[in-house]
């Protein structure tokens, strides 16, 4: 699994990787995903439903379907 | 003898220090290397901003269909259905403008959606995400939360920001574009 996230004038950024499945990598990948969420970033799970594209907002890790690849953070929506 | 000695030398060190205390704190300060309090601004790089489209865009194209990455490359904007009730109303995902909705069989525009995704997380010399990030975040945000996104979201009567004929005729390119891709995939 790896969480990317988008960054103004870099695209998007690769902050962690690791197999869940592995304590030592849960663990790495989840301090990441709680350090994302405390800069108050939104996380989106890219996902497929049969062969149509979409995306899963999620809020915590527990939320992150096992076989996801990836969890993209983004800023969170402001009106503009 | 002795007290008086001792007092002339406390009366000297008092009036060094009053005397010299201050030029040396200032060679002190002096020595001591400054920190750097004003933020760094990176320098100018030309390719900066294409290279992050670049990366924006191959991200952009591992999560949406290839239908509608190719619609970016190609008409700059992704249309994508909505959710809602009977989902006879469709949206049009600009980079950096509105999100605009509009009534899928007749084209009539419904309203201007206002909404960015300014990063304020790190002090940084922009805020902007690259067009094709700006574009998947809104596509993500839709898919995952339409109302939640549209909630968020300024909203006001169409030609607001963008020219309704722009975008009209931005639904008859989308409408040819599709047939096309029909036609070449028969």
């Amino acid at each position: 699994m790896k969480l990317v996230r988008m960054k103004p004038g870099h695209g998007d950024v690769l902050l962690a990787e690791g197999d869940p499945a592995v304590s030592e990598d849960e663990e790495r990948l989840i301090a990441e995903f709680r350090r994302q969420l405390e800069l108050g970033m939104w996380a989106a799970v890219p996902t497929f439903e049969g062969t149509r594209r979409e995306a899963t907002m999620v809020r915590d890790f527990d939320e992150v379907p096992k076989d996801a690849e990836r969890v993209v953070f983004f800023p969170p929506a402001a009106g503009g | 003898m002795s007290l008086f000695l001792a007092a002339s030398i406390i009366v000297l060190a008092v009036l060094a220090i009053v005397g010299f205390a201050p030029s040396v704190a200032e060679r002190v300060r002096r020595l001591i290397p400054r920190r750097e309090t004003r933020e760094r601004i990176p320098a100018y790089d030309p390719g900066r901003e294409r290279r992050a489209e670049a990366r924006a865009r191959a991200l952009l194209r591992s999560v949406v269909s290839a239908d509608e990455y190719a619609m970016y490359l190609e008409l700059g904007f992704i249309a994508v259905n909505g959710k809602e009730g009977d989902g006879g109303y469709g949206y049009l995902l600009y980079p950096h403008r509105p999100i605009v909705a509009f009534d899928v069989p007749t084209g009539e525009l419904l309203n201007e959606y206002c909404v960015g995704f300014p990063d304020r997380s790190e002090p940084s010399t922009s805020q902007r995400l690259p067009d094709a990030d700006d574009v998947l975040a809104k596509w993500m945000s839709l898919r995952a939360g339409e109302r939640e996104l549209i909630s968020a979201a300024n909203m006001h009567v169409p030609g607001r920001q963008l020219d309704p004929e722009q975008v009209a005729r931005d639904l008859i390119r989308l409408r040819e574009w599709r047939a096309r891709r029909v036609q070449a995939a028969a």
